[in-house]
């Protein structure tokens, strides 16, 4: 957090000042654990062996913060009978279909009150949707669409039940020992059990414990269930929804939180509504009713009203209801269209064009050199940078053309470099990570041709409609009807001709719904109607604009207010800082205690209050019981805080939404040293992979030689002194000379080991290449004691490429493409690696070099072992559990 | 103290020895040797004409900036003390603001490398936008699907794809969606998925 | 009338050089215990005023690639890698290889008073260095053109337009901050000494200098000098109650060799592993005593001139 985030850290150091115990959990020793109390040092990818194990010491120990569990948790509910754990088949979970790699999460279901109960069409999934969610990331329906379940599965309060969730977790984390977290993640168990008393004893009423991550975290073939592992860990200490607590994802973009919400993504649209699909969504109601799940408890119910307003924010006038509100226009999905799969369309010949919009993948995304082969192989690629990056020159100056796979005069790309405007040159919305909006006023004007991206889009719509004008052809008719009308400001020369700057406050007030017969903008979502009186862009953005008021430009001073600043900018959704803040207050709606009181209710107004907005319904009293039958919104209870989730409850328990597995299990990176102690499976066996000559990965720790060929772990990560791929700071000189060269980070026992001078040059080597940079010899690396040997981990920052102030080779050339199945994100924070002293081969010996990695490594031809890696008798067993009737069709096949 | 005391300012007294001494500066190393830039200096952050009211444009945190403009320039960025976020403070990558948006470096101009060419060349800003524009449509005339191998209505082009926006504004994002959206473009994605 | 202690000892500086109303003096309390080495105060520094880059080159001394203080580095964030205690003999787990040299400052520091156990295991040290503001800088003492002057804050600043480059100064400063500027070509004050102001133009309009106010952790403190020596006593106190006795403060002291400086530092070990001079003392102090010898010099060769007249005198 000192590293990438310095600032947010002040918060950090405050809280240490007034006696917050810090604890840093990082494989190596970073900005962050100089100033911690203790530095836990941890295997790359064993993060939820570690979780795993604080899991398991807080149940075993009967630890967790019981009241809140048994009240705002899943944890009562009861599991069907036909539910399998990974630990009892060989770390499968029931229902996994070997052909196509994904479960059927029948069995995983709640169990049902009687036999007549139906607990509604979302728990009816095989596994031939989840191979489909897999390739449209869709399991999750993109982190905001909670669990489908039924909204009334039976309980036990006492927790007693054999199949309800508390105990199918204590089943389940029951092997995550301390002996087994000392063997996984090398962490001893001192050390780990330090840890697990600091996070119980600073849980419960009167203290919360705040897990705070970077996206690394997502950047694994695992990436979602680490998060979950986290998330129930924080659902079990009761600290989850509470002030000091929180799960704070530190994410690294200024508006990458925005640009999910809205989303510039292949499989949603924004707020988090789904792209539709070719299979699932051919109708209007098919659409809606797969985002509101009828019978489900939550705000999802009123998803009708969010994609009509979405549709009608779109097509204005032409959208009626007699049309659908041309729904008919969306494009629609058919399967896995992320970027990766989309780079290797491009290597394939299947792409020809490409916009990057102040994105730089040939250093920034994994496997740089199938991105710049890709580059290579396209009709045009548009590029809309502030400086001459790397993902603009891949014609001229990249490591395939000093290899010789890239021979300018041969490289068909035609390049286009726009200028872009900075962030100072344009007014808009940046989202930061805890969902705050803010507004930037533009202070000066772009230099020269710089324009900004609403400038670009704006005009190249324009220009495509007047080209089409007078167009009788049906695919036309989206574009042509597209509601594209905005105000234009600037430069009084450039408005006049006709290039004006469209007005981002309208479209803000856009996004933010409106009444189309009066403009008067829309207070909140809750007023967004579904028959074509209101249109709104985004539904959780709704109240941004309301009043008529610029909500994200507040600016009252800190001073001015209370801790909390609900008056400075606007965070979704309806200014709530805090999500699921009703959790602060007991069942009764009473704080928790005085030193954690944040929202309560109170009796005598009849309405929750507090610091916050509550996240709750102002005046539903904790009291409120849903009547018998109700959905949707009534049938969120007054002890319901989570009230996105299909029961409204927190889910230690995931039966619905994730491809792999209803609870977090260690498995293995997919490139790692060791077996995985655990189970036969070695790794996530639902993780998606590209196979091919192009995309080796390093052979796993069964094949014979591997450990020879590649035997350390490698990992990746920011410096402070730089941003990302470097785009924003390797051109910038008070950056660049902060940290001006590529290095690579190794341990004194490994640079003894490999004789490795400090500051002398050295190279890394994968089966994808070779990258060079000098070697840092220090103590802050330290080789760990895994399943009783050592393994020596090595680290290097990902900034460099070959442009700007300061160059060096890109460590995510490293990586190859391998995903998590959730959400289609890389595993690009572990590989497996060997170093060598001394630079790397330079031209076409570079490819032969690595060549012959991969060749006595056995991954020469893409022939990797095998995924599935259980137990035949757990993948029979596992299968078993299938719904009978399960036919997945041919185009539901994995792709590979 | 938005004026300096008198007392402060450099003396008037002609010689330099009888200013050293009818100021009690005897050893002459304070006010008796200040220059008359000294006496005038004046912070470039006082001297503005404009202070816009931004937010930092590198990691998620959301750091409140100060952008202090003089004659159409940016002549400082620093941290907005009332912010609640950071409270004044910037890393050194917010610190390094200034330098970002008013660096030698930056492309103020279209550069275009045509099919096969070993050079960049410079482009007019319309005739570059015009030329994106003809190939937007040829790749989607191009590669238009009414219907995918399923015979199932798809009515897309797989020949566009966009990567970017983490560093945009949500307005910017929203356009580029509903515009790409409208063209029947999916392959639209984001550093969120990196 | 030359002060009791207007070259050694303890002395508000700002109205020993004329301010008769001088605002309390300022300066810079540097608490080490909280930097994180993020390095803004460096960038603010140089964004604020105008100081170019200094060199691109990695030094392999841990994080610091901008080596130390000097006219194109006003702050300087040292980073020092500090082993913690050796492992317990009943801990076998590492294998022991032997230390490879990895280039950190070995000077001299002495001996540590905490017993071994009572240290973490492993320490990453982070201090940002600047220009001390001396109440007895010798910088200015021997600036022969005025450049160099005391500011009614107490602080010790260059005028750009008076400097000619002469150099003494660079000599003088018992810590080798100021130096004179050597490039890039093309900057106007290439040649000029060149060192912190803190922030003189930004202290006349009641702003806090740019490093201060970016520091994100408030490491780098700006307030009265007076009021900053308070609040780090008693930042040591603290920390050595939570059990960090090797915190210690550097500088504070009005009876050090220099007056106390103006920025003053809380450190967690010897100066010298920061790479600060354990003892600095103004090279100027033996001034006094110089001219006075000087003066008795003077009068005794005036008393011979004398009395070879009177001996003239038949």
């Amino acid at each position: 957090m000192a590293e990438a985030h310095p600032v947010g850290f002040q918060w950090v150091v405050e809280a240490k000042k007034r006696g917050a115990r810090i604890i840093h959990v990082d494989p190596r020793f970073t900005r962050t654990s100089a100033l911690a109390h203790q530095h836990v040092p941890i295997r790359v990818g064993s993060d939820i062996a570690f979780l795993g194990g604080i899991i398991n010491y807080v149940l075993q120990n009967e630890l967790d913060f019981r009241e809140y569990v048994v009240n705002y948790t899943n944890a009562a509910n009861i599991v069907s009978e036909d539910f399998q754990d990974a630990d009892d088949l060989d770390g499968l979970f029931s229902g996994f279909d070997t052909e196509t790699r994904t479960y059927d999460p029948t069995s995983w279901q709640f169990a049902q009150e009687d036999d007549q109960g139906d607990l509604g069409p979302a728990q009816a999934d095989d596994a031939g949707d989840s191979a489909e969610q897999r390739n449209t990331a869709s399991g999750l329906q993109n982190e905001a669409h909670g669990m489908q379940v039924g909204s009334r599965p039976p309980r036990d309060e006492t927790l007693q039940h054999p199949r309800c969730v508390y105990q199918v977790l204590k089943r389940h984390y029951a092997r995550y020992t301390p002996e087994v977290v000392e063997q996984v993640c090398g962490v001893s168990q001192e050390d780990f059990l330090e840890v697990c008393r600091a996070w119980t004893e600073n849980s419960g009423r009167e203290r919360t414990t705040a897990l705070v991550y970077s996206v690394g975290w997502t950047q694994h073939s695992v990436g979602v269930q680490y998060i979950r592992a986290g998330a129930i860990l924080q659902l079990l200490t009761g600290n989850v929804g509470r002030p000091g607590g929180g799960i704070m994802a530190l994410r690294g973009h200024a508006s990458i939180q925005g640009s999910t919400d809205i989303p510039t993504l292949f499989n949603i649209l924004p707020g988090y509504l789904p792209m539709p699909n070719a299979e699932k969504h051919q109708t209007l109601t098919e659409w809606i009713d797969a985002v509101r799940n009828p019978g489900s408890k939550g705000f999802w119910a009123n998803a009708g009203a969010y994609g009509i307003n979405l549709l009608k924010a779109y097509w204005g006038d032409a959208a009626t209801p007699d049309n659908d509100f041309c729904f008919d226009y969306m494009p629609r999905i058919t399967g896995d269209h992320g970027t990766y799969r989309t780079v290797l369309d491009m290597i394939d010949g299947k792409v020809k064009g490409y916009f990057l919009l102040g994105q730089n993948p040939a250093v920034g995304s994994a496997h740089g050199r199938a991105q710049r082969l890709g580059m290579a192989n396209l009709d045009w690629v548009v590029v809309r940078d502030l400086f001459e990056i790397e993902s603009a020159t891949f014609w001229k100056d990249s490591p395939e053309v000093a290899t010789g796979e890239i021979v300018p005069e041969e490289c068909r790309t035609e390049v286009f470099l726009f200028p872009a405007a900075s962030h100072v040159e344009k007014e808009g919305t940046f989202t930061q990570t805890q969902r705050m909006l803010q507004w930037r006023e533009k202070a000066v004007e772009p230099p020269g041709d710089a324009r900004s991206e609403l400038w670009f889009f704006y005009h190249l719509g324009r220009m495509l409609r007047e080209r089409l004008a007078g167009s009788e052809d049906e695919r036309d008719r989206p574009l042509l009807d597209l509601a594209w009308d905005y105000p234009m400001h600037g430069d009084p020369e450039q408005v006049s001709s006709g290039w004006g700057e469209p007005s981002a406050e309208a479209v803000l007030k856009e996004i933010n719904g409106y009444e189309v017969a009066t403009g008067r903008p829309l207070s909140g979502f809750l007023e967004m109607k579904d028959d074509g009186s209101t249109l709104g862009g985004c539904w959780i953005y709704s109240g941004v604009y309301a009043d008529g008021v610029n909500q994200a430009a507040r600016r009252k001073s800190r001073h001015d207010q209370s801790f909390v600043a609900s008056e400075w900018g606007w965070a979704w959704p309806m200014n709530r800082r805090i999500l699921y803040n009703r959790a602060s207050a007991d069942p009764e709606g009473r704080p928790w205690s005085e030193r954690k009181a944040y929202v309560w209710w109170d009796e005598d107004k009849q309405e929750w209050t507090g610091d916050d907005v509550p996240d709750f319904e102002k005046t539903k009293p904790p009291s409120y019981r849903a009547p018998e039958g109700s959905d949707g919104v009534a049938a969120i209870e007054g002890v319901d805080p989570f009230i996105m989730q299909g029961d409204g409850k927190g889910a230690l328990y995931a039966p619905q939404g994730l491809i792999d597995g209803p609870l977090p299990t260690h498995y293995e990176p997919v490139e790692s040293p060791f077996r995985n102690l655990l189970h036969g499976q070695q790794a996530n066996p639902t993780r998606k992979e590209y196979r091919r000559a192009d995309n080796p990965m390093n052979p796993d720790p069964r094949s014979p030689g591997a450990a020879e060929v590649f035997p350390f772990v490698f990992t990746t990560s920011r410096l402070t002194e730089h941003h990302t791929a470097g785009g924003m700071s390797r051109y910038v000189e008070h950056l660049a000379e902060l940290q001006p060269e590529m290095f690579v980070e190794v341990s004194p026992e490994l640079a003894a080991e490999r004789g490795l001078e400090h500051m002398g040059w050295c190279h890394v080597i994968t089966a994808r290449s070779a990258i060079e940079g000098r070697v840092l010899v220090t103590e802050r690396l330290r080789p760990l004691r895994v399943e009783g040997r050592t393994v020596h981990q090595v680290w290097m920052p990902y900034h460099w490429g070959q442009g700007g102030l300061v160059a060096g080779d890109s460590a995510n050339d490293l990586f190859g493409i391998s995903l998590d199945p959730n959400v289609l994100i890389q595993e690009s924070k572990v590989g497996t690696c060997d170093v060598r002293p001394g630079r790397r081969p330079t031209g076409p010996a570079l490819r032969e070099y690595v060549e012959g990695y991969a060749r006595r490594a056995g991954v020469l031809d893409g022939s990797e072992g095998p995924v599935v890696t259980a137990s035949a008798a757990a993948q029979r067993e596992s299968a078993a559990a299938q719904d009978g009737d399960d036919q997945h069709a041919p185009h539901q096949r994995e792709d590979q | 103290m938005t004026e300096t005391p008198a007392r402060t300012k450099r003396s008037l007294l002609p010689w330099p020895v009888l200013r050293q001494l009818a100021d009690g500066d005897v050893l002459g190393r304070g006010r008796s040797v200040r220059s008359k830039r000294t006496d005038e200096i004046e912070p470039r952050t006082a001297t503005a004409d404009r202070v816009a009211k931004s937010v930092c444009p590198y990691c998620a945190v959301g750091c409140a900036q100060k952008i202090f403009v003089k004659d159409e320039k940016v002549v400082q960025i620093e941290g907005d003390p009332e912010s609640p976020v950071n409270r004044g403070r910037l890393c050194p990558k917010g610190s390094a603001s200034k330098n970002l948006v008013t660096s030698p470096l930056r492309q103020t101009a279209v550069k275009y490398r045509r099919p096969f060419g070993t050079e960049w060349e410079e482009l007019d800003l319309h005739t570059a936008m015009e030329m994106v524009a003809d190939r937007v449509l040829r790749a989607r005339r191009d590669s238009w699907q009414d219907l995918d191998e399923h015979g199932r209505k798809v009515r897309r082009t797989m020949g566009i794809a966009s990567l970017g926006g983490a560093t945009l504004d949500n307005e910017e994002n929203y356009l580029i969606k509903k515009l790409f959206t409208a063209m029947g473009a999916i392959q639209i994605e984001n550093q969120a998925r990196i | 009338m030359i002060g009791r202690n207007s070259l050694f000892g303890p002395l508000d500086p700002a109205p020993d050089a004329g301010y008769a109303d001088a605002p309390p003096r300022k300066g810079f309390f540097t608490d080490t215990s909280v930097c994180i080495g993020c390095k803004a105060c460096e960038v603010a520094c140089k964004e604020w005023n105008d100081v170019p880059e200094n060199l691109f080159q990695m030094l392999g001394t841990s994080y610091d690639n901008s080596h130390s203080l000097n006219a194109n580095q006003w702050r300087h964030v040292a980073f020092i890698e500090r082993p913690g205690r050796a492992p317990a003999p009943d801990q076998p787990a590492v294998p022991t290889t032997p230390p490879v040299d990895i280039g950190m400052p070995t000077v001299g520091a002495p001996p540590s008073d905490v017993p071994d156990e009572a240290k973490p295991d492993f320490q990453w040290l982070m201090s940002s260095d600047v220009c001390k503001h001396c109440t007895h800088a010798a910088c200015l003492d021997v600036c022969p053109t005025g450049s160099l002057f005391r500011s009614e804050f107490g602080t010790v600043v260059v005028q750009d337009d008076i400097c000619n480059g002469c150099g003494y100064c660079v000599a003088a400063c018992p810590y080798g901050v100021i130096d004179r500027r050597k490039g890039p070509d093309g900057d106007p004050r290439v040649g000029i000494a060149q060192k912190c102001t803190l922030c003189y133009d930004r202290l006349t309009d009641n702003q806090r200098p740019a490093c201060a106010q970016a520091c994100p952790t408030e490491s780098i403190q700006f307030g009265d000098v007076e009021e900053l020596r308070e609040r780090a006593s008693a930042r040591v106190a603290t920390l050595h109650e939570q059990g960090v006795m090797d915190a210690r403060l550097y500088g504070n002291d009005p009876e050090d060799g220099v007056g106390g400086t103006g920025a003053f530092f809380l450190l967690l070990d010897e100066p010298e592993v920061y790479g600060l001079p354990p003892d600095p003392v103004v090279t100027t102090k033996d001034l006094p005593r110089m001219y006075q010898r000087a003066a008795m010099a003077a009068a005794a060769m005036l008393a011979g001139a004398a009395v070879s007249f009177v001996r003239r005198k038949p």
